[in-house]
This record gives structure tokens, sequence and C-alpha cells, in this order.
């Protein structure tokens, strides 16, 4: 996977459900063109005329809140988006995301206008509005999504090694 | 293995199944007791699986295959799907249901697939709902679950907690799904993400199961990974250890209600954390009133209802839609004449299953329709149409609505 993306923003609110990512009654399907033809629809019917490949999506709050159907981030990605950045995700999104190859970061203190040329270095967790001249600095993944996210997915990951690593004690975070 | 310090019911049960002592903020790989994915997430499921190189799944016996979201197929497409998940139930000696058999959440819990204190992941946000038995249950995408299939574990990061005391009594005819509802409210569409929920007081005493149901499946729209209900009052059909906390367990919020003046709730379209008392919507016209889904599909749901309609007839120009949330409530529905009197009012039955609620199959209302549903989600387009608008309620609301054709207060029908 490439790990500098450049590509330019399509900035939506908070609380973005995976109804308005992938309406429930194209769901079901194993055909992920179908998926990508209809995503965002509902929420943003110019969507698909107007993005490019490596277009970003960048959210607010919670996004990708509601169901956990995996359709969500297969849509987005299948279309051709190269990144989804918000403030932060919803847990089952996040995992999806990750889990299917789509890289998502977590930044919480993004400035961005539809438009705006960014630049991101995932390995580094950087995120440059280049249009803006800002930099952010998005929060660190769990080592498990950087491993899974580093094979190109969960499939990837678990043909390479078979199953989870043991995961040792840590200690405590409040 | 020392304890340090008192553990949450999630560090309880975390624990257990990581095989050491672990707290709020730890990555842990934990072993699975059961896992379940239906037909909206099977199919992918299947896919990831057989792409990771699984070849048979870790567990048969307690891997759980449910037809029910779009059931029966509406169309060819679906209807091969379908034959994907017989094909590799057959395959594999999973557990499967079929068409009719019922919404994959009230099965799980009803046939026993899952029990108080075990961990359990769904290919369905609303797995959380086995917090009612004091189960582990948090819901997963298609690739995630493969991955149990294929392991036999899953890896999670041990939730912090929010504890939400709710004490005091309903009033009469105020019901556990306007005390859901009030908590979505309270608590929000992210109040709780990445977190765990408690709930626990008297007034969560008081439930019964279908209650304590009704609360841990709208978890997930206060953005919980689990909501665990504290056993106190729990009863079951089989015998269990209850799991409580520990008294010094550490949460990292308290909140308390108290319950005592609670009024019917409605969730208003668009998100279903946007809640109000029904008064203010008091007088709405509807034209369609669902009754069923995963949260409220039950045999007492349908009881209410059978109340609020006795004797009577849906108004004109509205339309009542009932889908029983399992083959077994609806026969036991069938046998002590509740689907007599609420057709002979005027309700429409469809097969059990998950029906309008994600308008993928049937009952998709009309372009600016205002619907009124018992079910826990009401996002643009949830029902199959963007430019419908849909309310959510107790199912004595939804009732009183089709009985009235506008949004009324249930509680007289429901006072004597
Ligand atoms: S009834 Fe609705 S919320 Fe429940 S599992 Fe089915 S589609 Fe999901």
């Amino acid at each position: 996977m490439d790990t500098v993306l450049c590509g330019s923003a399509h900035v939506y609110g908070d609380d973005i459900d995976t109804d308005r990512i992938i309406p429930g009654k194209y769901t079901k399907t194993l055909d992920l063109q179908s998926l990508a033809d209809h995503v965002l629809e509902d929420l943003d019917p110019e969507f698909r005329l107007r993005m490019r490949p490596g277009d970003m999506i960048i959210a607010g709050d919670n996004f990708g809140c509601g169901s956990s159907r995996e359709q969500a981030p297969l849509a987005l990605k299948t279309a051709g988006v190269s990144v989804v950045i918000a403030r932060y995700f919803a847990r089952i999104f996040y995992r999806n995301a990750i889990n299917v190859g789509l890289p998502a970061l977590e930044v919480p203190d993004l400035r961005a206008e539809t438009g705006d040329e960014f630049t991101v270095d995932l390995a580094q967790g950087v995120v440059r509005n280049t249009t803006q001249g800002t930099e952010h600095q998005a929060d660190r993944m769990p080592e498990v999504m950087m491993a899974i996210l580093h094979s190109g997915g969960l499939v990837a990951y678990l043909r390479a090694h078979g199953t989870y690593p043991p995961t040792e004690p840590i200690g405590t975070t409040p | 293995m020392t304890e340090p310090m008192g553990q949450t019911l999630s560090e309880k049960i975390l624990s257990h199944h990581a095989g050491r002592s672990v707290a709020a903020g730890e990555l842990v790989v934990v072993n699975v007791d059961g896992s379940m994915a239906s037909d909206t997430t099977a199919p992918l499921t299947i896919k990831a699986f057989e792409e990771m190189g699984g070849k048979q799944v870790h567990d048969p016996s307690r891997t759980c295959l449910v037809i029910d979201h779009a059931a029966p197929a509406p169309n060819e497409r679906i209807g091969n799907l379908h034959e994907l998940m017989r094909q590799f139930a057959r395959d594999q000696g999973t557990v499967l249901y079929d068409v009719g058999a019922g919404i994959c959440h009230q099965l799980m819990v009803d046939n026993v697939h899952v029990r108080p204190g075990e961990l359990f992941i769904g290919a369905d946000s609303h797995t959380c709902s086995y917090g009612a038995l004091g189960a582990f249950a948090t819901g997963v995408g298609s690739t995630d679950l493969a991955a149990v299939w294929r392991t036999g574990k899953t890896w999670l990061k041990v939730p912090q907690t929010i504890r939400v005391e709710v004490d005091g009594t309903l009033r009469p005819g105020v019901q556990a799904k306007d005390l859901t509802l009030f908590l979505v409210g309270e608590l929000g569409i992210s109040g709780a993400t990445y977190q765990a929920i408690e709930f626990c007081g008297s007034g969560v005493e008081q439930l019964d199961l279908g209650g304590r149901f009704t609360l841990a499946n709208m978890a997930i729209e206060m953005g919980a990974k689990v909501g665990l209900v504290h056993p106190e009052g729990l009863s079951l059909p089989y015998e269990f250890t209850p799991l409580r906390p520990d008294d010094d367990a550490r949460y990292v919020r308290h909140l308390s209600y108290d319950v005592d003046d609670l009024a019917p709730q409605l969730s208003a379209p668009g998100s279903p954390d946007d809640v109000h008392g029904l008064e203010r919507y008091a007088g709405t016209p509807i034209t369609y009133a669902f009754i069923g889904s995963c949260v409220n599909g039950r045999l007492e749901d349908l009881h209410t209802a059978a109340r609020v309609l006795r004797d009577a007839h849906i108004a004109p120009g509205v339309r009542l839609v009932i889908a029983p949330a399992s083959r077994d409530i609806f026969l036991r529905a069938l046998g002590d004449g509740t689907v007599a009197e609420l057709t002979r009012a005027g309700a429409t039955f469809l097969p059990s299953g998950c029906g309008p609620c994600v308008g993928t199959h049937a009952g998709v209302p009309g372009d600016g329709e205002t619907v009124i549903s018992t079910a826990n989600r009401n996002f643009t387009g949830r029902m199959g149409n963007p430019r419908a608008h849909v309310f959510l309620g107790a199912p004595s609301s939804v009732a009183a609505a089709a009985l009235t054709g506008r949004i009324t207060d249930p509680t007289p029908f429901l006072e004597d």
C-alpha cells in the first residue's frame, strides 16, 4: 500500500451514519462496484460525479455510526476514496475500514474545506492541508490495527499469520 | 491470578476470556464462545473466510447463520445469496435459521445460543442486545467475523465503562422502550463510543427479560461497544451464575436518573438520539405504523398493541404492519388470539424477521409519508426511502397512532 497519499477533500459533518454512506437497500450483494455506484447517495448525490480516484473523505465526530455493514467502507474504497479522516470514528466502522484495507485516521483538530488539497503520510500519521498550509498529527492507531493495515487488510493478515499474535499486559490507561 | 483492583463487568468477562486479568485500556486477544451472521453480513463473511484460507469454521455448533433481513428473498440476487448461506451451513455443519424463523437477536437469546458471562461476536450491530443476559456481546463487520470463524478469537480494546443507574418505577402505560429512548436522548448517538455501559438500579431491576433486551439493544444507539444489564431481578429459564461488578470497580462516568415521572418518548425523524416527550408531537398525522424489529417485536409488544386496539379499528388512511420477531412468537400470538384481534383491527402481518426495519424487501414507505415505528433506527433512508419521515416509539405509542391516525399519548388506553 502507498504510504503517502495525495488528493482533494470532500468534507462532511458529524455523525454520518452507515445508512447515508450506503443505504441498506443496496447492501445485499457481493458485487462491490454496485456498492460504489450508490456511495453517499442520500447525503451528497453529486459525490459520485465530482470525485476522482485518490480523493479523501474528511468528516467530524463519530463517522460511520449505525449498522455494522462492512459494505460502508467497501463502497468508499471501491469508489476510489484513498483515506477517510475524521475527528473520531464509530467503533465498528473504524475496525471495518482497517480490515478491508481502507486507511482511516483520527485527527482531533482538523480544519478543511471541500476542494482543499491534502497530502497524508500514513506511516507517520501526518496530515497536511496544502491549500491552507496547515499540518496535523493523527492519533496513534492500536498496534494490531497498524499491522492489519500494513498487510493490506485482515484477509491478507490472516492469510500470512494464521492467527492473531498473543497480547501482553501493557499496563492500564485511565 | 492477582486482582489488582475492582473490576467492571466488561473487565471480568474479558479477563476470563483472555486467560489473565485485564483492565480498561488494554488490547486483548480473547477466545470467543459463539458467533452469528445474518443475510446482510454472512455472504461477505463467507467470502472473506475463504479468501483468508479458512477450511473449517472454528466451532460449527456455536456458529449461527440467520436469514432474516430480506426474507423471503425479494429478487434473484438475494435469493442466490441465501443459497450461498444454505450451502455453506450444510458444508460446514453450522447452525442455520432459514426464512421465517425470526430475527437473529431474538433467536440467539430464545434458543440459548448465548448465556450470561459469555463472549459473543455477531456481524450485526445490535448484537449488544445480549447484554440483557450479562453477556459481553458486540457487533463487528464481516471480515472481523470471518477471522473469528478462522481462529476462534478476536481482538478487542477493554472498554472503559459508564455506569447508568435508573431508579424509580415507570408509570402505568410507560414502557421499557420509553426509558430506553430517553437514555438514548440523554447519552446521544456518540455518548459512549468505544465504551461499555452498565445499567443498574431499581428501575432496571423491575424490567423483565424483554425490557432488558430493549435497553441493551439500543446501547449501540448510544455508541457503546456493549450494554450490560446487572443481574438483579433477572430470571431465565435455565440455571446461571449471576455475574456482578466489584464494589470498587472503576467507572469513567456515573449517571443517575429517576423515572417515576417519565412520560412516553419519541425519537424524531433523522436520528435515534433526537428524543423528546411524545407530547411535543401529539396530533401529528401519520399514515404508516410499524410494529416489529429486534427491539420491539416480542409477544408482549403484540399484546400491548392488541390492548390499545381492542374492539376498535385503525384509522382510515393508516396502514399498520406487524412483523413478529420470531415464528415462535407468531405461533403463541396465534394461539392466544392476538393475531386475530390485530388482524380484525386492520393490521397486516409480515413473515417473522426484520420486516420493513431496514428497507430491503417489504413495507417501504412512499415519498413524504410520516411513519411511526417500534424499531431502533430512523436515519435518513433507513426504511428504504430517504423522503419518508420516521418517528420511533414504544409499541403502545405506535398502536395508539395507528388507532387515531395521529401521534397520541397511549397511556389512557393502558390504564386499567
Ligand atoms: S430488526 Fe432491524 S435493527 Fe434489528 S437486526 Fe433486523 S434490520 Fe437490524
